[in-house]
């Protein structure tokens, strides 16, 4: 059995996928319109990282999960309140923007700075799992300069699975083209994974995964960091909003072929 | 209408949890209880007011379960008085809450009928012919009668407009961030425990099972959570209190027959729309004389607009979409909302019996709140205001057990809540609403004088209805199109649609006479668009079917399939191999309006369909509403 890791999870929030979006400028810079009404998410990529990282530390006893969020503190509350059901960890909060307007250097830097101030942080049990993108921007830069300004040279992007051995060392695919995978082996911490979906299903509400951490998450809230990275060097000349078309039909038992089929007769006609 | 007790969980070992207070669901009823209750847990200097049992040392340990994905994705209007919202948070300010306002005007308008299929009495097209012919005299505009006197009763001045979505998650950060309660979202609450009639705690649903309940591999049976006292604010179709209504029984005298189906959108109306933030319409007459609406107008362009059809509308098919769909295309509605877009959807039910559906408010270890007790006004169409006072009066009455250490045992519960709620402006309002709507049970016109007469003598006098249950109501669809098809034609229609795995409500409307729907993108969308782009509802994976058909033998004798027809999200579909209709649980949006719209009911109890309708898990994932 592998020896215990330190696993910090990365993870923004985002609109729920379902809302609908719409940019608008803001005094402050361009903003998501009716940001604060609307439901929020653990960024789907991050979401999943955390649900590997919950399988890992259960493969290494004595691992250590620590989530580390930058988001609007009432915001981060809220999603709290969804995922503490899903598996133990460490909440490091830090009360910033979550609108995906921020550079990922940026946001990079803050994320930088609370993992280096973990207590009793150990660099050789260090893996730190994010999104190798966002929903909220598809940059798909931010762990990898996450993990240069850690020093971490081990880096690994669209990671859908780990597998890890009894010496600590690990092996890691990452997608490539056509749906092929790419399998490197690392000979252990510290690395830096950015993940895609990988293959893990969401795990239950754990009622007492929510009390364990409710003990935790609302003292750490209270004393989130502020942070306002990304106020100077960036200037967004415009943002909008891709134009769709829909039109929703709810089909079951449909072959595959069929829908294919009817999806390019729709693009083209 | 009662519930199946079976919750269809297997009997396992389950892992159980003890904690002081156990609370089912967060509505108004319960942001009411616990923001009370939350702030008499603790002394000024931090220390606990009152001793967990559960956790000596500690303050008492309160949890409360919501079933939905996040504590925002309710549904309601919002027009309230806000009066005990406001005793509450006395420094309230409306600007604090995304899209909420303080009302600024409210016009009733009676809606007369443009498109000429809406099913008016005599008296009603009566009333219609005076006011067309006297139009020139009267407020008459975009076929629509402004009624210039709005009864004291209904009127909301002084109130506030919000949305329930976003005032619940105002009211949960708050409750949140005080660290003395926990709630979780995405927590469905299957049922009581009950121990030799004492209500002992609360289980959860089971994950990692199969549609039928059965476990899958990864099952992970619903914990316990045993509780000194279990709060119930499940709201009006919740079916923990459902499940201790069939347990007890209503207190002698009182049913819960009186229903209705709300549904709204919320949209972004259009620019240059002259509508003013705060301003509040009651629509009446139109799409049909018992169907009511309303509109809201909030800040930044955005507006609450929807219809309530009644368990009293006497019709198998009673698509809510649909009606609604007209109801925004009447010209006096239309001019407003016309060239805007559909943000958000919903649907619920309303217990709307009021205090006649009063169940047993209290017993040993268990209080009710909010809807399901009973709490929502038909005379004043309000429902927030007095869910949130009964989580108000309740937590008065268990801070004074806690801190003098007394049992929550049935006597003491009412001694400290049930006397309060008695005492207060929640009991006396429900005693004049209590027969306001009994008219409307024989019909629309009898229904408004009796209203009236209620409002005016406050509730001394009223017209009397016929107490019938949704079932006894439903027409076939023989007698309903009795002079437009024969009996011969319908069959022909209702084998067709069978067939087909269609329900009949759009071809019957248009077959008398109400317009085809054209789907615009924006504001007039197709049903499954409403559930996706505005409801956005999804179901996780892992949990059992919640809607069940328990008694195929009465469906298979159902000619109206009337569960299929309303179904507020087409979750329900007609099953072209079979008489038993099918449930999509990745459609439903949990408004509980399936189980007491039932056509059927069991030869040996009258007050149970063919529905289950359980404890489920996602739906609406919008915090809009
Ligand atoms: C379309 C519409 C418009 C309305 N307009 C107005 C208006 O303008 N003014 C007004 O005052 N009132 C209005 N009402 C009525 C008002 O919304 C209700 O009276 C009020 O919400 C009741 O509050 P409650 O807390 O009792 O229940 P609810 O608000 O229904 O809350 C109950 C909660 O319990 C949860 N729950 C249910 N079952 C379970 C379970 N098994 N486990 C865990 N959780 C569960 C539900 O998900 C829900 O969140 C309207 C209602 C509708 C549907
Ligand atoms: S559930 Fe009720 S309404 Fe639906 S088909 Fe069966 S008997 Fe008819
Ligand atoms: S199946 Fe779901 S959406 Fe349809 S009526 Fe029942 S609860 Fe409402």
């Amino acid at each position: 059995m592998a020896g215990s890791l330190q696993i910090v999870v990365c993870g923004g929030i985002v609109p729920n996928p379902l809302q609908t979006l719409e940019p608008t400028a803001g005094p402050q810079g361009p903003a998501l319109k009716n940001e604060a009404m609307l439901p929020a998410v653990l960024d789907p990529w991050a979401w999943h990282a955390l649900f590997e990282a919950a399988n890992l530390a259960k493969q290494a006893p004595g691992s250590k999960i620590t989530l580390v969020c930058m988001a609007p503190k009432a915001k981060l509350q809220q999603v709290m309140m969804t995922i503490a059901q899903k598996t133990v960890f460490e909440l490091q909060p830090i009360d910033g923007p979550a609108s995906g307007f921020v550079e990922s250097a940026d946001v990079a830097g803050e994320l930088a700075e609370v993992i280096k101030g973990i207590n009793g942080l150990d660099m050789q049990k260090l893996l730190v799992f994010g999104g190798w993108e966002s929903a909220s921007r598809g940059a798909g830069t931010t762990m990898q300069i996450l993990g240069e300004m850690l020093g971490i040279t081990d880096q690994f992007q669209g990671v859908d699975e780990i597998r890890l051995k009894d010496d600590g060392s690990f092996d890691v695919l990452e997608r490539i083209e056509g749906g092929k995978h790419q399998v490197s082996r690392c000979a252990g911490a510290p690395a830096v994974l950015g993940w895609a979906t990988g293959n893990l299903p969401e795990p239950p509400n754990n009622p007492q995964a929510g009390m364990a951490n409710m003990r935790g998450i609302m003292p750490a809230l209270q004393k989130a960091r502020p942070a306002k990275p990304g106020q100077d060097g960036v200037k967004f000349l415009d943002v909008s909003l891709p134009s769709q078309r829909r039109e929703t039909r709810v089909v079951k038992d449909t072959p595959a072929e069929e829908i294919a089929r009817e999806l390019a007769e729709w693009i083209t006609g | 209408m009662t519930q199946d007790t079976t919750s269809g969980q297997p009997e396992v070992d389950r892992q159980s949890m003890e904690v002081d207070i156990a609370c089912v669901g967060f509505g108004p009823a319960m942001g009411g209880f616990l923001t009370t209750l939350s702030r008499g847990l603790l002394n000024e200097d931090g220390t606990p007011a009152a001793e967990s049992k559960t956790m000596p040392g500690m303050p008492p340990q309160v949890i409360c379960y919501e079933r939905a994905d996040d504590i925002a994705f309710g549904v309601s209007g919002v027009v309230t008085k806000a009066r005990a919202i406001r005793e509450t948070f006395p420094d309230l300010d409306p600007a604090d809450i995304p899209m909420t306002h303080p009302v600024t005007e409210e016009r009733l308008l009676y809606l007369l009928d443009p498109v000429g299929a809406s099913r008016r009495p005599a008296t009603v097209k009566a009333a219609d012919a005076v006011i067309k012919a006297l139009r020139w005299m009267l407020p008459v505009r975009d076929q629509a009668l402004r009624i210039p006197f709005i009864p004291g009763f209904m009127k909301k001045h002084d109130g506030l407009l919000t949305s329930i979505g976003q005032f619940n998650q105002w009211v949960g950060n708050q409750l949140m961030a005080s660290g003395t309660v926990q709630i979780w979202p995405s927590s469905p609450v299957s049922g009581p425990l009950m121990e030799n009639g004492r209500v002992t705690g609360v289980r959860l649903a089971d994950q990692g099972v199969e549609r039928s309940g059965e476990p899958q591999p990864g099952y992970m049976p619903g914990m316990d959570i045993k509780a000194a006292l279990t709060v119930i604010g499940d709201g009006p179709a919740g079916p923990v209190g459902r499940i201790l209504d069939e347990k007890l029984g209503l207190p002698e005298g009182n049913h819960q027959h009186d229903f209705a189906v709300g549904m709204k959108v919320v949209v972004e109306l259009p620019e240059g729309c002259e509508l003013k933030p705060g301003t509040v319409f009651h629509t009446l007459g139109y799409p049909e004389p018992e169907i009511f609406g309303f509109l809201y107008v909030y800040p930044d362009g955005l507006a609450s607009a929807g219809v309530f059809v009644p368990s009293w509308f006497d019709s198998p098919v009673r698509s809510t979409y649909r009606y609604m769909q007209h109801w925004m295309q009447h010209p006096a509605i239309w001019k407003h909302l016309n060239g805007g877009t559909i943000r958000s959807w919903g649907a619920k039910t309303l217990q709307e019996s009021g205090r006649r559906g009063e169940p047993h408010l209290v017993g040993d270890g268990f209080a009710r709140i909010g809807e399901g007790s009973g709490t929502t006004n038909v005379l004043t169409n309000s429902g927030v205001d007095e869910a949130w006072l009964s989580g108000t009066l309740l937590a008065e009455g268990v801070l004074e057990l806690l801190k003098s250490g007394e049992e929550f045992t049935k006597a003491n519960l009412e001694k400290a809540y049930v006397r309060r709620r008695r005492e207060s402006w929640l009991d006396k309002d429900s005693r004049k609403a209590e027969k306001a709507r009994d008219g409307f049970q024989r019909g629309f016109v009898r229904g408004m004088i009796g209203m009236a007469l209620a409002g005016f003598t406050r509730g001394r006098l009223s017209l009397s209805g016929d107490g019938r249950t949704p079932y006894e109501r439903v027409p076939t669809l023989e007698q309903f199109l009795k002079g437009r098809l024969t009996p011969q034609e319908v069959e022909k229609l209702r084998t067709e649609a069978h067939a087909k795995g269609r329900t009949l409500h759009d071809s019957i409307m248009e077959l008398l006479g109400w317009p085809k729907i054209e789907y615009d993108g924006k504001l007039l969308l197709s049903h499954q668009d409403a559930l996706l782009v505005g409801g956005k509802v999804q179901a996780p994976p892992g949990y059992a079917d919640h809607v069940v058909f328990l008694y195929p033998h009465l469906c298979e004798e159902c000619g109206t399939k009337v569960c299929a027809e309303m179904c507020s999200a087409e979750a329900i579909s007609v099953n072209p191999e079979g008489e038993v209709p099918l449930f999509d649980r990745e459609k439903c949006i949990h408004c509980g309006a399936c189980f007491w719209n039932c056509a059927k009911h069991l030869q040996d109890d009258p007050e149970r369909g063919a529905i289950a309708f359980r404890a489920g898990a996602g739906g609406l994932h919008s915090a809009e509403n």
